[in-house]
């Protein structure tokens, strides 16, 4: 039997207008914890909205309630550090000055080459596991992850799923994720819930293959080449 | 001596926070405001009291207006510095005596008080340290706004906290610059620092070295040539960023 206790958000009616126009519409559901929840949907959708506005970043109607305890850890799409000088070290340590090696190791990042380096000199996938880094160094056990691996290359991209894994079998953390990749959201997350202003769908994530669902989620079936051995 | 006490700490703090503007590419912003006082110096000295409080204020407002505008939209933002400032400047030109208007414009190293120099040592040390406890969330902000909140960052306030500490210097420094060009001090020795820095601290404190090497080189060469400190200090500075361009491209 289900208990209050097994949920970490439990989302009801939630609606965002921005300048009058609906982003988001009556959201409802429930995760429970140590889970990964995929959100999908096309662009425009209001996926990223939804995470700000979990994130308490935008004003919304309805309720967002998190369980008792929770420290979320959040990665934004993209960090745009332009020219500021500002190394790894530093850029970490805005946030907590211990346990930075840890979290640089955790992602697969090497402390005694990368802590002197500026954020501007990373490519984009060191990069990106910088930010993840970031997002972890307090311990966070719910972590919003925003595309993770946007403008990053298909090595790097399975490193940081995989990562994702190995965090998540350490301790009982809670993922919640947007992404455009269905090999990803069937790969790598227990629940999908797909989006387009409101819930076209939520449920298991292996759902996702089917064309149908693909259809109402996207407008058309998504085809996925596999390689011939 | 005074005069030269006061070029040191006004470029250590100038350069400072500086650095901060230099990064959030505000820098005319800071050669703009500077123009703003101008008008306030004039009343200050048309009615008897300390210039400094005056341009203080003039400053104080306009921080107010550009923090204000920033908000609300980025494009007005611009005009707003050319026109309007640029206007405070001629106003300040009509209405200040004549004796007055170079020394205003230009700087003076002569009729340095007690007072100016107290209260000099005094703004640089509470704009200095007060710009030390919100420069990380500053940084953080200008790399993404939304890290910044979701770490419990008031972005808007700090912003506006900083702007105000600009306007304190900038203010201070007028005494030996002038309004004209002591928004030199707050870009160019942060500029130079920019070109050889990996990392904000370096970058901090480099910027704090050059504002003070350029603004004391500028109040020692005013007193062997005698002539008007202001347009000394820029030569220093620039040769400085000059000297820092040559040692990033040598080192290339």
């Amino acid at each position: 039997m289900e208990s209050h206790n097994d949920y970490i958000l439990k989302v009801s009616n939630l609606s965002v207008k921005l300048q009058d126009q609906p982003i988001l519409d009556n959201i409802s559901f429930k995760l429970k914890k140590g889970t990964t929840l995929a959100i999908v949907g096309p662009n425009g959708a209001g996926k990223t909205v939804f995470f700000r506005t979990l994130l308490n970043l935008v004003p919304y109607s309805g309720k967002i309630e998190w369980a008792d305890k929770v420290k979320i850890g959040y990665v934004p799409q993209s960090l745009s550090v332009g020219d500021i000088p500002i190394s790894v070290k530093e850029f970490l340590s805005f946030k907590a000055s211990s346990d930075i090696e840890n979290s640089l190791s955790s992602v697969g990042l090497d402390s005694e080459t990368i802590l002197d380096k500026s954020l501007n000199v990373l490519s984009g996938g060191q990069r990106q596991r910088v930010l993840i880094a970031w997002a972890i160094i307090d311990k966070p056990n719910v972590l919003l992850f925003d595309e993770p691996t946007t403008g990053v290359d298909l090595d790097s991209e399975e490193a940081i799923y995989e990562m994702l894994n190995r965090l998540k079998k350490g301790r009982e953390i809670t993922i919640l994720l947007i992404s455009h990749d269905i090999h990803i959201v069937r790969d790598y997350s227990d629940y999908m819930l797909a989006l387009n202003k409101c819930v076209t769908f939520f449920g298991e994530s292996k759902k996702i293959m089917d064309p149908d669902l693909q259809r109402t989620i996207y407008g058309e079936p998504v085809c996925i080449v596999t390689p011939t051995q | 001596m005074f005069s030269l006490l006061i070029g040191i700490f006004v470029g250590v703090s100038a350069g400072y926070l500086g650095s901060l503007m230099v990064l959030e590419k505000m820098a005319l912003v800071g050669d703009a405001l500077s123009h703003v006082a101008l008008p306030g110096l004039a009343l200050g000295i048309l009615f008897n009291f300390n210039p400094f409080f005056g341009g203080f204020a003039f400053l104080f407002a306009s921080a107010v207006i550009i923090w204000h505008i920033q908000r609300v939209t980025k494009l007005s933002f611009e005009t707003l510095v050319g026109a309007v400032f640029t206007l405070a400047l001629a106003v300040g030109i009509l209405i200040i005596p004549e004796p007055e208007l170079l020394e205003a414009l230009f700087g003076s190293i002569t009729e340095v008080s007690l007072l100016d120099t107290t209260l000099a040592v005094i703004v640089s040390f509470i704009a200095i340290f007060l710009t030390k406890t919100i420069y990380n969330k500053i940084v953080l902000g200008m790399i993404s706004e939304e890290l910044a909140t979701s770490t419990g960052i008031k972005v808007a306030r700090i912003n506006l906290l900083y702007l105000l500490l600009v306007s304190l210097v900038v203010a201070i420094g007028i005494k030996i610059t002038g309004t004209l060009l002591v928004g030199f001090l707050v870009v160019t020795p942060a500029a130079a620092a920019k070109t050889i820095s990996s990392n904000l601290f370096k970058y901090a404190v480099l910027s704090s070295i050059f504002g003070a090497v350029s603004a004391s080189s500028g109040v020692l060469l005013s007193g062997y040539l005698n002539l008007p400190p202001g347009p000394l200090v820029v030569l220093s500075g620039i040769t400085i960023f000059l000297v820092a361009v040559l040692v990033k491209w040598a080192s290339k």
